[in-house]
């Protein structure tokens, strides 16, 4: 279905390379969709010279939606906030991580330690928000830079507590868990006893007439997702919902009309937090192990650029531009190695490529986003 | 600081002016100053060599100076700390490379490197500063993944760049250069050695800070010139700038290209001092532990003087140079890898959050 739509999309992309005469809504709606447009051809370029097989690749991108989206959608409330983008989601996922250490340590295994995981993160999510919330409202106008700085520094309070303190002043019963020496955890913590635990409860396998590979599709954890959409949706039907609307087109007006504006804002950053950290407890049940001080550090890059690509903006974004994003980004993320080792020869340069990729997109995104406001303003 | 603040108000009491200097350094630069006075003593209660961590901070000092005061321009022409500073590291490290390939060595290859660096990096400035103009307002957070995209895009380059110097290319053939290149047959120490002397054991690579004062002094004086007050003016009210008849566009890709070129004079001075080139993702962090330089030393995300990069210059890397052997010896490991990290991004948090001191643009 979604190559079908795939290709749907890029015929209505080649044709109007020509001016497009009187058509002007189609240029109009080119425009505004430019940027999910522009990653579209770059990925369908890329799957072509990759080589991959298109069951494949349909089944990596089910893995990777059903990984990632919840992670991704969790910058929406933020952006409708007025807060930009939510770097700051890095916090919500050494929340995930933390409850991960508690779960592990107790060794509470399947569904159980999964759930237990999402409610121990709760309170600890709840707190970082929080503590982003108030950093952020002392930052107006500068919580894109703030939220990555900070996410930088609460990576090396992370490291200290984990490298120094953890087996040291908080006890840990699983040696697997410690370094040798007795105190600080492993560079990896083998999360076993919960992996699958989501995506296992019900796996439909859809087989595809001409490959052996079936595609496998993790259907709770997507329900989960869903969920998540429908809940957002009713979310900004609310009160709650619009109040984050209109403190994020104008604060002043907010402020004037009596909305509390920096206790919205706040608000908005504990369910970005929040959401971030049960978006990292199912990521991590899919990959069946952490790197202690590595999982974390790119969740907001990824996210970020995830969005982005999905065609949303400093100011504005949707569920679909979120799901599409995902799609688009991890899409390159697949072929992307595999396509510049076929393009350039070069093993080493595939993977840098994917490096560039991931980083230069926000760039890239920024940039167009500043470029079609400036064609709205003139027209 | 102080005389521009207190312009057409009454003069203050002694007391308030102390405290309104006290309220300026910030609690932040008071911990980061009782720190690295704890770690001075921990340093000489554990027995370690003074005159040896005097001379090392000497060395890293006038290593990393110039890299710091890259961010003046950048700060005073209102585009905020240089995030995108690993775009004219690269430059010079492109420059560097060059001069191997061409066999160069000694005093000459220096200066060609940061000559040529300087050149590139200015182009570089001029392309990115029109292009940072379009995004005004969020110049920090597009200038962070531009510097980190243009380091990811250059490993490509070196992975794919045909030179073929023995000195660069792995040993056994495979394509692309070395991830760390030694400069010792080349220009390494050329200033560290130039005149220097030991006094009291202390060596004092009297070349490195002969330098980075030559370029204190140029940057100083440049930002008294005439266009370096148009330069301020500009970032500290770019309407009353504009409107004054000033061309705000122009004076911020001019703050560009500097701080570009300003890099990458830095990193042929930083390698020089080093001793070693590092390629690939070497320079992705530097731009982080230069803002938090110059934020240490006193200035905020609208000003900066050259007073600001030296102190802070030297306050962060006496931190970095004695809290590598006290944690060593206490602790083990990289606990000061870590202790960096926090530090050098609270600070940049820190001055983030502070409100500042002057006119709101909005």
């Amino acid at each position: 279905m979604t190559s079908a739509q795939e290709t749907r999309t890029t015929q209505n992309a080649v044709p109007p390379i020509p001016p497009a005469k009187k058509k002007f809504e189609l240029a109009y709606a080119l425009r505004s969709n430019v940027v999910p447009l522009f990653f579209l051809v770059i990925c369908v370029i890329g799957a072509y010279y990759s080589g991959l097989s298109l069951p494949f690749l349909l089944n990596e991108i089910v893995v990777r939606m059903a990984r990632n989206s919840f992670l991704v959608i969790s910058l929406i409330i933020p952006i409708l906030a007025g807060m930009g983008l939510n770097f700051g989601i890095v916090l919500g996922a050494m929340a995930g991580q933390f409850a991960y250490f508690a779960t592990v340590n107790w060794q509470i295994a399947g569904l159980w330690g999964f759930t237990l995981t999402c409610l121990l993160s709760f309170p600890l999510a709840v707190f970082f928000g929080w503590l982003t919330g108030k950093l952020f409202n002392s930052a107006k106008g500068k919580e894109m830079i703030t939220g990555i700085i900070l996410g930088f520094f609460a990576n090396g309070v992370y490291q200290l507590i984990n490298l120094y303190f953890m087996g040291n002043l908080i006890p840990i019963r699983v040696p697997e868990m410690l370094i040798p020496g007795g105190y600080g955890l492993r560079n990896t913590v083998d999360l076993k006893i919960m992996h699958y635990a989501l995506d296992n409860l019900w796996k439909v396998r859809i087989s595809i007439p001409g490959s052996i590979m079936p595609i496998v599709v993790p259907v709770v954890t997507l329900a989960v997702i869903a969920l998540l959409c429908v809940g957002m949706h009713f979310l900004f039907k609310t009160k709650l919902g619009q109040e984050f609307r209109a403190t994020g087109q104008n604060r002043h007006i907010a402020e004037v009309s009596g909305i509390q504006v920096d206790k919205i804002r706040i608000l908005a950053i504990i369910f970005s937090t929040v959401l971030a950290a049960w978006g990292q407890i199912i990521f991590l049940q899919n990959i069946g192990n952490m790197n202690t001080y590595g999982a974390h550090v790119q969740v907001g890059t990824f996210a970020v650029a995830a969005i982005l690509i999905g065609g949303a903006s400093v100011s504005k974004a949707t569920i679909g531009q979120a799901l599409m994003g995902t799609l688009l980004f991890h899409t390159m993320f697949i072929v992307s190695p595999l396509a510049g080792k076929n393009l350039l020869g070069n093993v080493q340069v595939g993977e840098y490529f994917r490096v560039f990729v991931t980083y230069g997109v926000i760039g890239v995104a920024l940039a167009l986003h500043a470029w079609q406001g400036k064609a709205k303003r003139k027209t | 600081m102080a005389d521009l603040e207190n312009n057409g108000l009454p003069r203050e009491s002694m007391g308030e002016r102390i405290r309104e200097v006290i309220k300026d350094f910030g609690i932040p630069r008071f911990i980061i100053l009782g720190f690295l006075i704890l770690l001075i003593v921990a340093a000489k209660v554990l027995g370690l060599s003074m005159p040896q961590l005097l001379g090392s901070i000497l060395t890293r000092f006038g290593m990393n100076g110039i890299l710091v005061l890259a961010m003046i321009p950048a700060i005073q022409s209102g585009t905020g700390p240089n995030f995108v500073l690993p775009l004219g590291i690269t430059c010079g490290i492109v420059a560097m490379t060059l001069s191997i390939e061409l066999d160069m060595t000694g005093l000459s290859a220096f200066l060609f490197s940061a000559g040529f660096g300087a050149l590139l990096a200015g182009i570089a400035g001029y392309f990115y500063g029109v292009f940072q103009n379009k995004v005004k307002g969020q110049e920090m957070t597009v200038g962070t993944y531009v510097g980190f995209s243009v380091v990811s895009l250059m490993c490509i380059f070196w992975t794919l760049v045909p030179f073929k110097s023995p000195e660069m290319i792995w040993p056994y053939g495979g394509s692309g250069l070395r991830v760390t290149i030694t400069l010792e047959k080349r220009f390494a120490g050329v200033l560290d050695n130039l005149f220097s002397f030991d006094v009291m054991g202390v060596t004092v690579p009297t070349g490195l800070l002969l330098f980075f004062a030559l370029f204190c002094v140029l940057t100083w004086l440049y930002m008294r010139s005439k266009s370096g007050i148009a330069m301020m003016m500009v970032g500290s009210n770019p309407r009353f700038a504009e409107s004054a008849g000033l061309n705000v566009n122009r004076l911020r890709v001019l703050g560009s290209v500097l701080s570009q070129m300003l890099a990458a004079v830095g990193i042929v001075v930083y390698a020089e001092s080093y001793g070693f080139l590092q390629l690939y993702m070497g320079p992705l962090f530097m731009a982080f532990f230069a803002v938090a330089s110059i934020l240490i030393g006193g200035a905020s995300l609208k000003r900066a003087t050259v007073t600001h990069a030296v102190i802070g210059t030297f306050l962060f890397q006496s931190i970095l140079v004695v809290s590598m052997p006290v944690a060593n010896l206490v602790v083990a490991d990289n606990l000061a890898d870590v202790v960096r990290i926090i530090i050098s991004n609270g600070i940049i948090l820190y001055a983030l959050t502070r409100k500042e001191a002057g006119v709101d643009v909005r």
